[in-house]
């Protein structure tokens, strides 16, 4: 008994070990620096504890950087302008994702591999140059101001790029299939029988729909919603290309406040306060994926 | 009523598909472009391969080309790794001590917003090259080291979801015929999580090769990864031999995944044919 | 007296505040066919597993043979098990599903390839050797699955449900070729079932079993003719339970009177219970008579009407209201055609049985 005994717990010590060294450990750091202060040194923040005469650890908290943002419109305004855009974005890929789902759920079985494979394949290129491709779309000379304009459709070129617009069809196009692909899921399971039953009890089709098929789905439209959300708050890559310089996204923010401002107490407790604004979708998220699971 | 409703599902599927794929063909179809102006088309002297000739000439786009190869294919083996040992662990192994928290731990990069995880992986390394003096400075370890720990998690997911189907008396039959714990597991229980496990390298690979948040916090000055040389690249504006790098990129993928599909599809069709055959 | 080849002694097996076996205590011999039959839940499974060493007992012991099985993990215990879901390894061919077993033992390759090929033999899967599990049929799996635990020579053969799988047809032929092989190889069987039939035809004994305790153990016929407790009456066969209140009790005789029949339950055998004791009557439906006439004798009859017929060609099912309200299944074998002999529906009818029928008990 004792050999199994060891080799489980080597099976488990690795991964556990891994995860809190390069997991844990970080995110207390952060979580740490957060209530420093920046100052001239290497690592640039002041210490969270020290010895006094030798004897004593002082704790030194600041809560400083927490008062920033609290006070500072610019970050307030980035926050709510993250939440912005990641709410109107998830609601577009919904509304998109959620008759395609359904299509490819309702398909014959062969056509369906193939559509799912068409859905999935992008997900597999690089995410990078898929926004990038709309950058050759949307510019002022790009590939639809010089179809509108040799159509005779506008005069002036319609200014798209850095734009919240822009930013929405980034994220709608790149994380259209993390939408899809829960609601597919749970479409595909259902009895296609409950919207005969419906029919034959008297609902016309958009009732049925209505009344049977979005409540058993709606599983899936919050999986899909919150993988779609929870990333696009804290997006980076696609406003940076795609979005306005005039207001920037929480991401976009932190990372400046690092980088560019080497400011590293105030990045962290940056990140600490857009890990608080996800919790609550987390939380949602986790539930349901529980649910999933128990319904198992 | 029903007539549009007939239509209506179809017309979201072309158009959604469109949506999909009429950026990466523009792009495409653009990488052939003679102007350097992309996006304005130079009938006179196209299509032309020049950009592709270029693209293999930028001595940066290759050296980080071959950088970003290795470290994402580092990277996908250890991910396999670690995923597959943390999947058995929570499906396999009951309630043990520490349970919750390695199920926490390796829910949580998921999602993580990538550039807490960066920054914060960052903070790590410094903070332990003043403690211990490794890693000394940032590069290709501590690059593939931030790339597993979010690539793990997503290993660790597909594991578990295959471990949570699989037929649990396989493996009290493997025991019951006389084979020790880690004969079963060599024997029984990874020939059938195979796909699960290449799945899981393929993703780990495509996660890492993709990445510039984590890697940007990673990366130190002598080791630009490829996504990071685009993405600076692209900041600046379009430039035409990106278009043919993602061209050849895209072509590798779609046709690496279409063979697979058609592959899966053959087999299970062969699969079918023989159970039929059993059957009659 | 023998020693018993398989000993299970005071064995419980608890999963927090819930138990799944309490205190079994169970003799099997050596080569026979001992079959644990109950309900789901009943903790069958749980004993088999405990055997089988993939679950630990709470308390008491196992032994196989003399030895006792604690701290004997399964992979290296004499015993095999048949899973219920056959367990077949689907990426291996049927042949190295058969080897893998003796794969782990000290045994020489062409050793292997001989038992192998005998085992085959056996269960006439000769031709079938190179097929991967999912190219067979179902009674092919079953047969596979069984030469693979056979083929390890075990001591103990452990089958869980082991022609739950298959279809009805196929089930009945399987039994008898089970108990051939059984014959032919002299191993131990310990079958799992909730299929009374199923246990009836393989078993040399059965042990019924509910709520994690062993409630008798006997021949089939045992079981069926004479059930030991209420349960065990009503849950092998279909049966017409009466309680009642002893009359008389005799030495070689009892009766019993029950309040839904019109006279007393004579049966010719004694019980020692007092007087006044109150007790139950079984009467299976096949043991009860139908007639147009009143019966000649003052004990065993009823009086009632046709309330349903069901006619499952050869034979009848009547369900019967008895004056006193009571509903009473009687079957009766269809001997002629002449629509004459059939009883109809409403038609008034007396019923009555032999005085070695019915079974009376306390429990």
């Amino acid at each position: 008994m004792r050999p199994r005994r060891f080799g489980r717990q080597l099976v488990t010590a690795v991964p556990m070990l891994w995860l809190l060294l390069f997991f844990m450990v970080p995110f207390i750091l952060v979580f740490g620096i957060s209530f420093t202060q920046a100052q001239l040194s290497i690592p640039p923040y002041s210490p969270l504890w020290e010895w006094v005469d030798h004897r004593v650890l002082a704790l030194r908290v600041h809560l400083s950087n927490y008062a920033f943002l609290a006070t500072d419109a610019l970050y307030i305004s980035s926050y709510l302008y993250s939440l912005k855009v990641a709410a109107i974005s998830t609601f577009w890929c919904l509304l998109l994702g959620y008759p395609m789902a359904y299509g490819i759920a309702r398909a014959a079985p062969a056509t369906r591999s193939l559509l799912l494979m068409l859905v999935i394949l992008p997900f597999w290129t690089s995410f990078l140059l898929r926004v990038y491709a709309w950058i050759g779309l949307l510019k002022n000379n790009g590939v639809i101001n010089n179809i509108l304009m040799s159509l005779g459709v506008i005069h002036e070129p319609i200014v798209m790029m850095q734009t919240d617009f822009a930013v929405y069809i980034g994220i709608v196009y790149s994380y259209l299939p993390f939408m899809i692909l829960p609601l597919y899921a749970n479409l595909e399971k259902h009895d296609r029988t409950l919207l005969e039953a419906a029919a034959d009890l008297g609902a016309r089709p958009w009732k049925a729909f209505m009344r049977v098929t979005l409540p058993l789905s709606l599983p899936g439209i919050i999986a899909g919603a919150m993988l779609v959300f929870i990333p696009a708050v804290g997006e980076y890559v696609i406003p940076s290309l795609l979005g306005r310089s005039d207001q920037l996204m929480i991401g976009r923010v932190l990372s400046d406040e690092f980088f560019e401002n080497r400011d590293w107490p105030v990045a962290s407790a940056v990140a600490i306060a857009m890990l608080l604004l996800l919790v609550i979708p987390i939380v949602i998220f986790q539930r349901q994926q529980g649910r999933e699971m128990a319904h198992k | 009523m029903i007539r549009h409703r007939r239509y209506f599902v179809p017309t979201m599927l072309a158009f959604g598909f469109a949506f999909l794929y009429v950026p990466i063909l523009s792009m495409i179809v653009y990488s052939f472009n003679n102007s350097r102006l992309v996006t304005v088309w130079d009938s006179a002297h196209s299509p032309t391969l020049k950009w592709y000739v270029l693209l293999f000439q930028n001595t940066q786009i290759m050296s980080a080309a071959r950088l970003s190869l290795g470290i994402a294919t580092l990277n996908a083996c250890i991910s396999v790794v670690l995923g597959t040992l943390a999947g058995l662990a929570l499906v396999r192994f009951g309630r043990f001590k520490g349970r919750t928290l390695l199920g926490a731990m390796t829910a949580a990069p998921l999602v993580m917003p990538e550039i807490i995880t960066g920054l914060s992986m960052l903070m790590l390394f410094v903070a332990m090259e003043r403690l211990i003096g490794w890693p000394a400075g940032r590069g290709i370890t501590t690059i593939t080291i931030a790339h597993v720990t979010f690539s793990m998690a997503y290993v660790t997911v597909i594991i578990q979801s295959r471990l949570a189907n699989f037929d649990e008396s396989l493996e009290e039959a493997a025991m019951d015929l006389g084979a020790r714990p880690h004969i079963v597991f060599f024997r029984v229980t990874l020939p059938l999580i195979m796909p699960a496990i290449i799945s899981g390298w393929l993703l780990s690979f495509t996660l890492s090769w993709d990445d510039v948040v984590i890697s940007q916090f990673a990366a130190g000055p002598s080791s630009t990864t490829l996504p990071m040389v685009i993405f600076s690249k692209v900041r600046l504006g379009v430039s035409p031999d990106v278009n043919a790098l993602a061209t050849l990129m895209v072509l590798i993928v779609a046709s690496g995944v279409v063979a697979s599909a058609f592959w899966v599809r053959a087999s299970e069709r062969r699969r079918a044919r023989e159970m039929q055959l059993a059957n009659p | 007296m023998t020693t018993p080849y398989v000993r299970i002694d005071h064995v419980s097996k608890r999963y927090g505040d819930t138990v799944a076996v309490n205190n079994v205590s169970l003799d099997i011999n050596k080569g026979e066919i001992f079959c644990l039959l109950g309900g789901s839940g009943c903790g069958k499974t749980t004993l088999l597993r405990m055997l089988a060493g993939f679950e630990t007992p709470s308390s008491g012991a196992l032994y196989i043979d003399g030895q006792n099985l604690a701290d004997i993990p399964p992979y290296e215990r004499p015993v095999n098990m048949m899973f219920q879901s056959y367990a077949l390894f689907p990426h291996m061919s049927v042949e190295a599903n058969i080897s893998f077993g003796l794969e782990q033992e000290r045994i020489t390759r062409p050793e292997i390839k001989r038992r192998v090929a005998e085992i085959l033999d056996i269960v006439k899967l000769g031709d079938y050797a190179k097929r991967k599990p999912h190219q067979l049929s179902g009674g092919q799996r079953q047969r596979v699955a069984l030469a693979r635990a056979l083929v390890k020579r075990p001591k103990l053969l452990l089958l869980d449900e082991p022609l739950g799988a298959l279809d009805r047809k196929l089930r009945e032929h399987t039994q008898f070729e089970l108990i051939s092989i059984q014959e032919k190889l002299g191993v131990t069987f310990v079958v799992v079932t909730h299929d009374q039939e199923e246990a009836m035809t393989l078993a040399s004994r059965v042990g019924v079993m509910n709520r994690g305790e062993i409630v008798q153990v006997g021949t089939p016929r045992d079981i069926y003719e004479f059930p030991a407790t209420r349960f065990v009456a009503d849950f092998i066969g279909s049966v017409n339970l009466f309680d009642g209140k002893l009359s008389e009790d005799e030495p070689e005789f009892v009766r019993v009177g029950c309040p839904q029949l019109p006279a007393p339950v004579y049966i010719d055998h004694g019980m020692s219970a007092p007087p006044g004791a109150d007790c139950w009557v079984a009467i299976r439906p096949e043991k009860i008579e139908l007639g147009r006439t009143a019966p000649a004798g003052p004990d065993n009859w009823a009086h009632g009407v046709v309330q349903g017929i069901a006619y499952l060609g050869d034979m009848s099912v009547y369900l019967i209201r008895l004056d006193s309200g009571r509903e009473v299944r009687v079957t009766q074998a269809n001997r002629t055609r002449k629509p004459e002999e059939q009883f109809k529906w409403d038609e008034s009818v007396y019923l009555c049985w032999d005085a070695g029928s019915p079974v009376v008990g306390m429990g």
